[in-house]
């Protein structure tokens, strides 16, 4: 036996997310120290919540005994209000994403095209919907027109990107053999990219409906019509049986738009 | 289906049948009804002088609001670092909470599909079809206005879109693999440790990261109904009409969503 | 018919693919294309109908010279070029006459597309074809129901159904198992025989274009090594066009049918 045989056990150890234990440690504490910061920083009113608890039980018991009659008519104002915001909304900005969709899609747009389609989708997106809604509250006045605006603008900046992505991930060969039949432009736009993209954008829009609704419930705060300004009203009355029936209804609209949206996709697949 | 044979015993071709196409005409016919409905009701109480004053009111916002009134920032930090501890402790919170109930939603992995399946099916659907701002104001209202009101919303609503998303993705996953590990006797505790968790732990890391970046937009302005974070500075600004304000305001979130974006980007490349 | 005339194509990246390849086609010519990949078969094919755009050279079909054409002029010459692809390219989810009537997109206008009302001489012609690749009986499936060898048969009635006066073929059977490329080839070698029809058949198996086509074209680093008929394919000719290997040894169904058929020898098992 020669030195040179002995050699070290080997040893094995898993491998890391971060190699380097100092490091490892660094990011840990990094980790402990935010969270203790910012519990910290969490100021509660005890006194507050206790009372509040009672409230809660209120409004858990008014989820078991909804009351649909009391404010009938501000309920069904407000539902025709989100669903016809829904459905103008959701044409409207299809109507507008569909060529600007098309512009953003580096494959079949020139790049100047692209640049302004692109640009146009980044600022549509750069806001939540409820401060749009204020921007647009302040411009239009309250009410619906205000919300349907608002509602066409997200609609434009979610359905613009994701057909433009689509479109930018189509099979390229199925492009190329329409083209070589001599097809022009908008042939090959209807028989190679409209084909490939269809159902997956007509499952968008299902589920962009359902978006819509769902956001239409919530602009309402902030004075831009729906069911939302009815739930803010009836909260701030702490009429919280009122509160449990608009909230149930809009659970219930939910499921069937996700249920309905979920169908399509389906069918469509 | 779309062949027709013409009299002479010729082939004729069409892609829809008549019947077909007459359905596929009134369906459009209906949807171009229904949106004209929906217009005309929708736009029954729209004044329109006020509309059509929009370009002016536009103009005239938006003179107010510049230049931002810079030196406001001073009292802004305290906001911020509130809207980003309401999004990180809510999504915390509520990967906490969506894990145990993916796995018990999940095909898979349930411990019953007649009883606890549903049961946790419903509590994910629950929390997402009511918004963050929804269950914002009724915490609010139950809690009193404040940072915990908001991280509690954030939480809630997060339940169920990591809930829905994870269990998705148990679902999808190899058994062949979950299959070897038990072949080599296994319990079921490792079994999840080598057989399930490996295979869902790149969907689970984009998953939380993905809802953390939407959790910081929807945490900018929970402050609306009271919830803190930067909506409330947002509030009080728009209540006094300190349009400079609102400008700084709206500009330190547009940075904010950016850097998130950003951050968001680079830790998913990280894991992937 | 056609005259390839001192054909270069250099792409942005720099890479030369086509170095200066002249050749001849005369009316009811079919010439098989073989060598390496990445020798140029494919963008010298893609010249012809300009899916790809040359960098210098002249091509000539009948008196046109394509390389000058763009617009409508382009899209009037693709009519006269039909092409069949590698994975088929069909726009997968158009039904199968759908498919077969895009060949006549260059024929037909926008509008007339759009709702699917070609001439009725167009839909009697789609059905000829169908009858003749047999395949009646799939009308109306869509593409991506079919097996591989009906989807090239749909291909090669898309290509048809243009009425074309010649043929570029890419690959048509290195998706297709053995017995499948054999009944593909003898189809398109007769189709052409019927219709007088030139083709440029672009081939990795040797041996099946040895036992179909009479002419061989290799290729080699975008330069023309061999020119004539298929039973001049010695090894040492083999050996011009792919590199050095022991072509004797090689049995037909061995034939590789990826880059490593140009690497130099030793490398096979």
């Amino acid at each position: 036996m020669t030195g040179a045989a002995i050699a070290p056990p080997r040893v094995w150890k898993r491998p890391r997310l971060v190699e380097g234990a100092a490091l490892r440690l660094a990011i840990f504490a990094g980790l402990v120290l935010y969270l203790v910061l910012a519990f910290a920083t969490i100021e509660v009113n005890w006194q507050r919540v206790s009372e509040g608890l009672v409230r809660a039980a209120r409004l858990f018991a008014g989820f078991l005994t909804p009351d649909f009659t009391s404010r009938w008519t501000d309920i069904q104002q407000g539902l025709i209000e989100s669903l016809t915001m829904t459905v103008c909304a959701t044409v409207f900005g299809i109507v507008l994403a569909l060529p600007i969709g098309l512009g953003a899609a580096r494959n079949v747009a020139p790049f100047w095209l692209y640049a302004i389609c692109r640009a146009v989708i980044a600022v549509a997106r750069a806001f939540q919907e409820i401060i749009v809604a204020i921007l647009f509250v302040a411009m239009f006045g309250f009410g619906t027109f205000a919300g349907f605006l608002t509602l066409s603008i997200s609609t434009i900046g979610f359905l613009s990107k994701l057909i433009a992505d689509d479109i930018e991930e189509i099979d390229p060969a199925q492009v190329e053999a329409v083209r070589a039949t001599g097809a022009g432009f908008w042939q090959v736009l209807d028989y190679a990219v409209a084909a490939q993209v269809m159902p997956r954008f007509v499952g968008l829009t299902a589920y962009k409906v359902d978006i819509n609704f769902r956001e239409s419930s919530v602009i309402g705060i902030v004075g831009a019509g729906g069911i939302g300004a009815t739930l803010n009203t009836a909260l701030d009355r702490y009429e919280f049986e009122s509160a449990a029936a608009i909230l149930l209804i809009i659970i219930v609209i939910v499921m069937l738009c996700e249920y309905a949206s979920g169908w399509i996709r389906k069918t469509m697949a | 289906m779309a062949i027709t044979i013409g009299e002479t015993g010729a082939r004729h071709w069409r892609l829809l049948t008549p019947g077909q196409q007459r359905l596929r005409w009134l369906g459009w016919l209906a949807l171009v009804a229904l949106t004209i409905l929906c217009w005309r009701v929708m736009t029954a109480d729209t004044i329109w002088a006020f509309v059509s004053d929009a370009p002016r009111q536009a103009q005239d916002i938006f003179g107010r609001m510049l230049p931002p009134r810079w030196r406001y920032i001073d009292q802004l930090w305290m906001p911020l670092w509130d809207t980003i501890n309401i999004a990180t402790l809510g999504t915390l919170i509520a990967i906490l909470l969506a894990t145990p109930l993916a796995f018990l939603a999940a095909r898979n992995t349930t411990p019953s599909a007649a009883l606890i399946r549903p049961v946790a099916l419903f509590i994910i659907v629950a929390s997402r079809s009511i918004n963050a701002l929804i269950w914002g104001l009724l915490l609010v209202a139950v809690l009193g206005p404040g940072v915990l009101a908001g991280i509690i919303a954030i939480a809630l609503r997060s339940i169920g879109f990591i809930g829905k998303l994870l269990y998705e993705a148990i679902e999808e996953i190899d058994e062949s693999q979950v299959e070897a590990i038990r072949a080599t006797g296994a319990s079921q505790a490792q079994i999840m440790g080598y057989g399930i968790w490996p295979q869902i732990m790149p969907a689970f890391a984009t998953i939380s990261v993905f809802r953390w970046d939407i959790n910081i937009r929807e945490s900018t302005v929970l402050g609306l109904v009271g919830a803190g974070g930067l909506g409330l500075a947002l509030e009080s600004s728009l209540n006094t009409l300190a349009w400079p304000q609102v400008s700084l305001i709206l500009l330190l979130i547009l940075v904010t969503v950016v850097v998130s974006e950003w951050v968001t980007a680079k830790v998913r490349k990280a894991i992937i | 018919m056609l005259v390839i005339d001192h054909l270069e194509k250099r792409y942005k990246t720099g890479d030369r693919a086509l170095k200066g390849v002249s050749l001849e086609l005369g009316r009811g010519d079919i010439v098989g294309l073989i060598g390496p990949s990445g020798a140029g078969k494919s963008t010298l094919i893609r010249c012809v109908n300009r899916l790809v755009d040359p960098s210098a050279g002249r091509i000539l079909l009948g008196d046109v010279d394509l390389t000058a054409l763009s617009g409508g002029a382009l899209r009037r010459a693709r009519r006269r070029i039909g092409m069949i692809f590698q994975e088929y390219a069909l726009v997968e989810r158009l039904t199968v006459m759908e498919n077969v009537l895009s060949g006549r997109l260059g024929y037909v206008g926008f509008f007339a597309s759009w709702f699917r009302r070609f001439p009725e001489a167009d839909v009697q012609r789609a059905f000829a074809l169908l009858d003749r690749v047999g395949l009646s009986d799939h009308v109306d499936k869509r593409a991506d129901a079919l097996s591989g060898g009906q989807r090239q048969r749909v291909g090669i009635a898309r290509a048809l159904a243009q009425d074309p006066e010649l043929l570029l073929v890419d690959e048509p059977t290195a998706s297709l198992d053995p017995k499948t490329s054999r009944q593909v080839m003898r189809l398109i070698t007769e189709l052409c025989a019927e219709r007088s029809l030139a083709a440029i058949v672009n081939i990795h198996d040797v041996a099946l274009a040895q036992m179909f086509l009479p002419r061989i074209i290799g290729l080699r680093a975008g330069e023309i090594v061999y020119d004539g008929p298929a039973a001049g394919l010695t090894p040492e000719v083999l050996t011009r066009i792919y590199g050095e290997e022991d072509w004797t040894r090689t049995s037909p169904r061995e034939e590789e049918e990826d880059e490593e058929a140009g690497l130099p020898a030793g490398e096979a098992a």
